[in-house]
């Protein structure tokens, strides 16, 4: 897919959350900023999906996994069928699930109304994304646990000869936790070479600026020394994405795009340390914000 | 009672059990011949994977790979599969209800290897864990069949594992049964539910107790969750005095406590006297030692016993049978971690 038309995915994807953001009077709105095109380049171009013939409806929720439950369905399904040559992608930091859901619409995966179910009872569409969420297979929301588990499956993957790829999307707060470590050392160890992490670096986390909260720089030098090949780009930059999740040696990869948790949406930047979760303090700042959505194309 | 003594029974019987079963896999953090996979390592290379010391992110590995079909045996001390990597076991493997096998070794009193070795709340823990099946061996004949226990069950399996010197209680073809307890004695006056090392030590005291007139069941357990055998609801119902619970663990989340649960559900309305570790930590001593220390031995049970029936039955130490000792310089290494 061309340059372009990833860039107006990327902007749908902001634009639906935004949307979202008003009518809902909050959601996970700088992340949609920071990742849409990260987002874009990985369900276009990136990772091998195999497709679907139409956007799919989200499930109702029926229960969680048990021995009882043989019918469970993960959210797997909207990323179309698995093969030994076609690509595994793994979310991982859940609650970035709205923005998920925003790019498996754009992407025409997901149907578009879904959103509507967004964190409401009786349904898959979780505020905090579980496996049976659309987009999901594994359940993230206790951050850094995805890389470990799409570890396991890379490692099956490996020990029945299959070519395809697995990627993980992470953000950088989960480099503040042991387990992404370990989970890096044991990656390296084992030669899992078919492993893509792609990162939004996008530098802010609950408390506010990872820098204030807890610096995880220099990251690069520090993913390296566990034997990683690791690019650092601009992660809002389409061309920097596709150039780098496209090279590769033989050593498991990680893609760290830094990225602006205000991009395309500057008035973001009216509240700088509080971007995790966007609320409406105010009226007023909700007014502003429908005024900005009014009037973007 | 002397009891035939095995040397390491999980390290051939894994092997020859798991040599024709090519999805089973072990993972290991460090501690593979201190978990007798050592000669599973060395005899199928290709199937065991080492993960150095970090488990929380090994449970997500045996996550990913048991839903790629899969069936990961992870083998590690128990302390180290449910305390420290407790969120890991519960969102990569327990939620969604994989079949992974975790053999903790080293439960409750029996490591001189202290509090930080010891797992003497892992049932508790497990207990609460949706989907979670907890399976407890008390001799040589358990270590060995409970790996076709655990294998047939769809969803994440705890096993609370014995290593080194191990008495074989049960004969070596009376195999462990999914949700059954063994009956090893019946009788009415009073019911002994014993799980784990704690049936060996209760042995030694019941055919004193029935020397001295006291009419007892005792029905070894080693299926912790679920808990809905019919023989132990039976076993509850039949006792005219009491029950005593006999457990290496805490007297709280245990069997004990899965007791007490099943004589209010089923409206038994018995008394119940809970032996085990009174919400304490223990400390590095030698199983003897601590089973004396910490007030879970045969004297223990005796003294439960005759609260109960309210009688004191004046059982003279000579009358129990001997407590087996465990070498801690054996080359069975008991004590090594």
């Amino acid at each position: 897919m061309d340059i372009e038309k990833i860039a107006s995915i990327a902007h749908g994807i902001r634009h639906r959350v935004l949307e979202h953001t008003v009518k809902n009077n909050g959601g996970y709105l700088s992340q949609a900023c920071s990742s849409a095109e990260i987002l874009a380049c990985l369900y276009t171009n990136l990772v091998n999906l195999s497709p679907l013939p139409a956007p799919l409806e989200p499930r109702d929720f029926v229960n969680v996994p048990s021995k009882n439950f043989t019918d469970y369905i993960t959210g797997a399904e909207f990323h179309g069928k698995k093969g030994p040559d076609l690509d595994r992608l793994f979310i991982s930091p859940a609650h970035y699930a709205l923005v998920i859901y925003a790019a498996l619409i754009e992407t025409g995966r997901l149907t578009e109304k879904s959103l509507e179910k967004f964190n409401k009872d009786g349904t898959t569409v979780e505020m905090i994304g579980a496996e049976h969420s659309p987009g999901f297979e594994t359940t993230t929301g206790s951050l850094a646990q995805a890389i470990s588990q799409a570890g396991g499956v890379a490692l099956a993957r490996k020990l029945r000869g299959e070519s395809g790829k697995t990627w993980i999307f992470m953000s950088d707060g989960e480099f503040q936790e042991g387990q992404t470590w370990e989970a890096l050392s044991a990656i390296s160890f084992h030669e899992l070479n078919n492993i893509r992490i792609i990162v939004d670096v996008n530098r802010n986390q609950v408390d506010g600026p990872m820098e204030k909260v807890m610096s995880i720089e220099p990251l690069i030098d520090r993913i390296k020394s566990f034997g990683w090949d690791v690019d650092k780009i601009d992660g809002n930059d389409i061309n920097q994405i596709l150039q780098s999740g496209f090279s590769a040696k033989n050593k498991p990869k990680v893609i760290l795009g830094y990225t602006d948790p205000a991009k395309g949406i500057e008035i973001l930047k009216d509240r700088p340390d509080a971007l995790h979760y966007v609320r409406f303090a105010h009226p007023f700042e909700k007014i502003k914000y429908n005024n900005f959505l009014k009037a973007w194309k | 009672m002397a009891y035939e003594i095995v040397k390491r029974p999980h390290v051939e019987n894994f092997v020859r059990w798991s040599k024709f079963k090519p999805e089973v896999v072990v993972l290991s953090a460090d501690l593979t011949s201190s978990c007798e996979v050592g000669k599973f390592r060395d005899t199928f290379p290709d199937r065991f994977f080492s993960f150095g010391l970090g488990e929380q992110n090994m449970l997500g590995f045996a996550g990913g790979l048991a839903r790629e079909g899969f069936e990961p045996w992870i083998h590690t001390f128990a302390v180290f599969i449910y305390r420290r990597p407790l969120d890991q076991l519960q969102m990569s493997v327990a939620y969604p209800n994989l079949p992974v096998r975790m053999v903790g070794f080293l439960p409750g009193i029996t490591t001189p290897g202290g509090v930080t070795h010891q797992a003497i709340d892992d049932v508790n823990v497990m207990r609460g864990i949706p989907n979670m099946t907890i399976l407890e061996t008390g001799d040589a004949t358990e270590v060995e069949s409970v790996l076709e226990v655990a294998h047939k069950i769809d969803g994440p399996v705890y096993i609370r594992m014995l290593r080194g010197e191990i008495s074989r209680i049960f004969p070596k073809n009376e195999v462990m049964e999914f949700n059954t307890a063994r009956v090893l004695s019946t009788g009415t006056d009073v019911t002994i539910l014993s799980s784990g090392i704690s049936t060996e030590e209760a042995l030694r005291a019941i055919p004193a107790l029935k020397e001295h007139g006291v009419s007892v069941q005792h029905l070894h357990v080693s299926t912790l969750k679920p808990f809905t055998d019919p023989l132990v609801i039976e076993g509850l119902k039949s006792s005219k005095y009491g029950v005593i619970t006999m457990e290496n663990h805490s007297v709280i989340g245990g069997l004990g406590s899965a007791v007490a649960d099943l004589i209010a559900e089923h409206g038994i309305g018995k008394k119940l006297i809970k032996i085990g570790l009174k919400d304490t930590y223990a400390h590095g001593a030698s199983q003897k030692y601590l089973l004396h220390k910490y007030g879970m031995s045969a004297r223990n049970l005796i003294e439960a016993t005759e609260k109960l029936i309210d009688k004191n039955l004046q059982i003279s130490e000579e009358e129990l049978s001997q407590t087996r000792v465990i070498d801690v310089h054996s080359t069975a290494k008991a004590e090594a971690l």
